[in-house]
């Protein structure tokens, strides 16, 4: 009997060895597939073309030409010495400095208005998303539009006894005025961040600080901000990364005019690749570009990592 | 457990080396081989096809979307086909503003045109890159181009040889608002650079709130302004655009550049009778009604006839001052370093079709580009023409200044007039800066092709 | 929690009845900073040449002759189709492939995983306009260029997908997984069965973002496609425009670039509750 019974055992361990066995087999080429083919994917389509990038940015390289010599860190220097380059990388901090800030203001406020009533809270939250689904190209001609000299907002302006302005062919108004055309895009989006991050906050804090007698500002100061946070620099990670990367409003708004007063890095990097065929130059641009954009969000990692140990 | 683990980072580790090392080779060893690849590919079929000479060949016509051009080639073709049974052309076309990019895209890829059309001042750039080859000399020989067309597309003339040829050219000339002009009462059209001052004032029209109703000149830097400018103001102040070499820019040689500058910005500076972005544009504001004269080229006659037919307007012959002269441009077909065999001989054989007496009276008609021979454009019909009269008249003093790259030297001129309009930069300076920053693209562009 | 906000709603002093008018005026205006520009567009699309420059937003003759007249002057139907091959393709793939690393990545342990987790969260730094030079490069001599599949191979699996679904895929609880494998489910049945129903929305989410992100991606179609049949919308649009811009034909303008936003606002109204659902989670993990 106990014979018996450890025979059965045996066997049932056996068996189940067995099929553990073939389940490892069996985990791991799930593993292999499921990861491997990202992996690869990852590889080719993204670090390889970073050193092939590399390897462009140190030849001389007409598009039209077939001859690609080497030359070392010319191109670096060539741009570094071009003003229109200097002058486009001073463009894009602008466009951080006053987008990522502004989208988080506006997109706080939004939400916070709309955190504090009930009625219609869905009708405003579809509204405010809707410029995020829409295309940059197709609303940034029809903020061309009205904009332009004889466009509505002028005639507006007019109308109301107020001088008419020179908007996006103005070098002190062209860059504020877009990265205004990407807060207002991107206004919806940050708006349903920062409400999931409010709603996640336990409303008896605030219960406890009005019971404290605390101001509204001293809630929002000493509650609401500091509960935000991860949410907050979570925003501007993302958002520190694409205005660095403002091309398509550029392009169709201005094309980095008046006075190249909104040229970006990938504007100028789009320009010397495909207008002026200087693939060698433009490869040095983006790597330029990548050096930027790798040093600012290590940095803000770090920010991110002190703040939530604190 | 142990080596399951390490096989797996072992293999992580493989694919990682592999797929950079495979892929960096890989594309490294496509580009080399890719300039010997191509003319291999040609040499093939070329052997082949010599044995019959009457071999079917297809080539390939290249250029910019343009409606009406579009259509009057797609006609052309059909009748050249006609002509010609074995050839087969096909035309391929890519909107203007990206013109550039899509042919530079397209030809390392390998599907390259067998005839390229090219703005004029784009052809530096392209033959500086290696990618076109000269006129072949049978068809096409220097003296005959030189003794036949109008001396400016000696523009296409590049290291002693001809690399493109155009059907037509086109030059600039001013346009008038026949309704506009009666209503200011102005009888006499403006021939002197002071006449142009004091008609264009007299024209134009602010409302209450000091905002243009109506341009007196339309004013635009982007437009056609730059060629006035170079090809127009300079000569006529008595200076000249660029050295024999084409190395040197000569506006600040003589003071004629910067008089010339100043006669430009004063329209919009001190007269005040015209702005950039009103009515998005010159040929705009013009053809809409709301500039009275403007500078423009002979091919706004085709886009004012399709769309604003009704517009009662004329033409006349740019003011002048110590001298005449008037810019002119044009669009020109060129061959393809690559293109070779019979490829290359069906490709001559519509160029030359192309250039036909024929065919430049039908540009005339449907486009509103001049003939570029001068024995087509100086027929009676379109000499007494009251439209097309002014503009060939012109021709003899017209000029088509050498580009190195049309976009980035407009860019440089639109800036220098938008650094005096917008940022108050006194007009000497931004006329030394531009003279300044325009030689440097210049040296830029002779130490590359020195160096070749 | 909304029980509690109830109770508060319904005791309202005067200085809180201000309050909230003054709250709705506000949004109030925002929702006229937010919407004017589309009814401008779509208004402005709807008007007779003369009219262009006329300030009323409800034009005194409606026309839509510019919507036929934009159809026969641009392949739009194309535009429109090759968008939606390609957004539909993408974000069938990205589903796949992300769905299947994030669960592995989240459910599995093994030697490298954080190597690999690292390698693929990284190139979320990477952004596209760095890569566009050598994607160009090799799709060129690749010969992809003017293709589909020039356009859709930078996008067909994502590591922001991975990221967000290894996000949601931790949530599962192993036992239930593991109780599957007694039961002899094997990995991909698990997956399919009982892993991707729990994170239903979380999918739904991902599906939303590469679809729109797809349908309005712009600088690497631009640069890829050659010929005008093959375009996207965006791009068409900017071809389109840049050459009726010349003669300052903003009306075909609009029309233009209303057919090529409409689509997705309309997609959006549909799918809204599921879409804004989805992003607010997306914004928790």
């Amino acid at each position: 009997m106990l014979e018996h019974a450890l025979r059965l055992t045996a066997r049932k361990s056996r068996e189940l060895l067995h099929t553990r066995l073939s389940y490892r087999a069996q985990r791991y080429l799930f593993i292999y597939i499921a990861l491997g083919i990202p992996l690869l994917y990852f590889l080719s389509t993204r670090m390889a073309p970073i050193l092939y990038a590399f390897n462009v940015s140190v030849r001389e390289w007409d598009l039209l030409s077939s001859d690609k010599p080497y030359v070392g860190l010319a191109n670096f220097s060539t741009l570094f010495a071009d003003e229109i380059f200097r002058k486009s990388i001073v463009n894009t901090f602008k466009f951080v400095i006053i987008g990522v800030p502004g989208q988080l203001i506006v997109g706080l406020a939004v939400a916070l208005l709309l955190h504090n009533v009930y009625r219609f809270r869905g009708f405003f939250r579809t509204v405010y998303f809707i410029p995020y689904v829409t295309s940059i190209i197709a609303v940034s001609w029809v903020f061309r539009w009205i904009l332009m000299r004889n466009g509505w907002l002028n005639e507006m302006l007019l109308n109301l006894g107020l001088e008419p302005q020179l908007f996006l062919q103005s070098p002190r108004q062209a860059l504020l005025l877009i990265t205004l055309t990407m807060i207002w895009q991107s206004t919806g989006f940050q708006m349903l961040i920062f409400m999931t991050g409010l709603e996640a906050i336990p409303r008896m804090y605030y219960e406890a600080a009005a019971i404290d007698g605390a101001s509204a500002w001293r809630k929002f100061r000493h509650i609401t901000l500091p509960l935000l946070n991860p949410v907050l620099v979570f925003s501007a990670v993302i958002g520190v990364i694409s205005y660095l990367q403002s091309f398509g409003q550029v392009l169709s708004m201005t094309n980095g005019g008046p006075l190249n007063s909104t040229t970006t890095m990938v504007l100028h990097i789009y320009n010397l690749a495909f207008q002026q065929f200087k693939m060698g130059s433009a490869a040095a641009a983006t790597v330029v570009l990548f050096a930027v954009i790798l040093v600012l969000t290590l940095l803000q990692l770090k920010v991110l990592n002190r703040k939530v140990e604190y | 457990m142990k080596t399951n683990k390490w096989t797996s980072t072992l293999s992580g580790l493989i694919i990682l080396t592999l797929a950079i090392t495979g892929c960096g080779s890989n594309n490294s060893s496509n580009n080399q081989t890719e300039s010997t690849k191509q003319p291999a590919a040609t040499d093939a079929p070329k052997a082949a096809e010599t044995a019959d000479t009457e071999k079917d060949v297809t080539i390939e016509y290249w250029q910019y979307e343009f409606p009406a051009k579009v259509e009057l080639i797609n006609e052309l073709i059909t009748e050249f086909q006609t002509l010609h049974p074995h050839i087969t052309v096909k035309q391929t076309n890519f909107p203007y503003d990206q013109y550039n990019q899509k042919v530079a895209t397209l030809v390392p890829a390998g599907k390259g045109p067998d005839i390229i059309n090219l703005y004029y001042g784009w052809l530096p750039k392209y033959v500086s890159s290696g990618y076109l080859q000269p006129l072949p000399e049978d068809n096409f020989n220097a003296a005959d181009i030189e003794s036949n067309y109008y001396p400016l597309v000696d523009a296409a003339k590049i290291d002693g040889s001809y690399y493109a040829i155009p059907t037509a050219v086109r030059t600039l000339a001013l346009f008038y608002n026949k309704d506009l002009l009666s209503k200011a009462q102005i009888t006499e059209l403006p021939t002197t650079w002071d006449q142009l001052v004091e008609t264009s004032k007299k024209l134009t029209e602010v409302d209450a709130k000091g905002q243009f109703v109506i341009e007196g000149l339309a004013w635009e830097p982007g437009a056609q302004l730059h060629h006035w400018y170079r090809d127009g103001l300079v000569h006529q102040a008595g200076g000249q655009d660029l050295s024999e070499d084409r190395r040197k820019i000569l506006w600040a040689e003589t003071p004629a550049g910067l008089e010339a500058f100043q006669y430009l910005l004063d329209f919009a500076i001190k007269h005040k009778v015209g702005i950039n972005g009103f009515y998005e544009n010159d040929s705009n504001a013009f053809m809409t009604g709301h500039a009275a004269l403007n500078i423009d080229g002979s091919f706004r006659l085709g886009s004012i006839k399709k769309d604003f037919a009704d517009l009662n307007f004329g033409v006349a012959p740019l003011p002048s001052y110590k001298s005449k002269s008037a810019p002119s441009s044009f669009w020109a077909n060129a061959i393809p370093k690559n293109v070779e065999g019979d490829k290359l001989k069906a490709a001559s054989e519509f160029l030359k079709f192309l250039t036909s007496k024929e065919v430049q009276e039908k540009w005339v008609d449907q486009i509103g580009e001049l003939p570029a021979q001068k024995a087509v454009a100086t027929q009676d019909k379109y000499v007494n023409d009251e439209k097309l009269g002014p503009f060939i008249n012109q021709l003899d003093d017209s000029r088509a200044h050498f580009f190195i790259d049309e976009t980035q030297e407009k860019t440089l001129f639109v800036d220098a007039t938008n650094e005096v309009l917008l940022n108050n930069v006194p007009v000497e300076k931004a006329f030394t800066d531009l003279v300044a920053k325009t030689q440097k693209l210049y040296d830029d562009y002779w130490a590359a092709v020195d160096k070749k | 929690m909304s029980s509690s906000r109830a109770t508060r709603t319904s005791g309202k002093s005067p200085s809180d009845k201000l309050r909230t008018s003054l709250i709705y005026l506000l949004l109030a205006i925002g929702v006229g900073i937010m919407l004017f520009p589309f009814l401008w567009m779509v208004a402005t699309s709807f008007k007779l040449p003369q009219d262009v420059y006329n300030l009323r937003l409800i034009p005194e003759t409606i026309t839509f002759d510019n919507y036929t007249a934009i159809f026969k002057k641009a392949p739009f139907g194309d535009w429109i189709k090759n968008t939606l091959i390609i957004s539909l393709i993408a974000t069938a793939t990205v589903v796949v492939f992300d769905t299947a690393a994030g669960y592995v990545l989240a459910k599995f342990s093994f030697y490298g995983k954080q190597v690999i987790f690292l390698i693929i969260i990284s190139t979320l730094m990477v952004p596209t306009e760095m890569l566009i030079i050598p994607w160009y490069l090799i799709a060129n001599d690749f010969g992809w260029s003017d293709t589909y599949w020039g356009v859709l191979f930078p996008g067909i699996i994502t590591a922001f997908g991975i990221f967000l679904m290894r996000q949601f895929m931790d949530s599962i609880p192993s036992d239930l997984l593991d109780a599957a494998r007694i039961d002899g489910l094997n990995e991909w049945r698990i997956l399919l069965h009982i892993a991707i129903p729990l994170v239903k929305p979380a999918i739904v989410t991902l599906i939303i973002l590469t679809f729109i992100g797809n349908w309005n991606q712009f600088i690497w179609p631009l640069i890829v496609l050659q010929t005008e049949s093959k375009f996207t919308l965006p791009v068409g649009i900017v071809y389109f425009s840049s050459e009726l811009k010349d003669t300052s034909n903003w009306i075909l303008i609009m029309s233009g670039t209303t057919i090529s936003i409409a689509p997705l606002i309309a997609l959006f109204l549909i799918f809204q509750k599921q879409i804004i659902r989805g992003i607010a989670l997306s914004g928790m993990k």
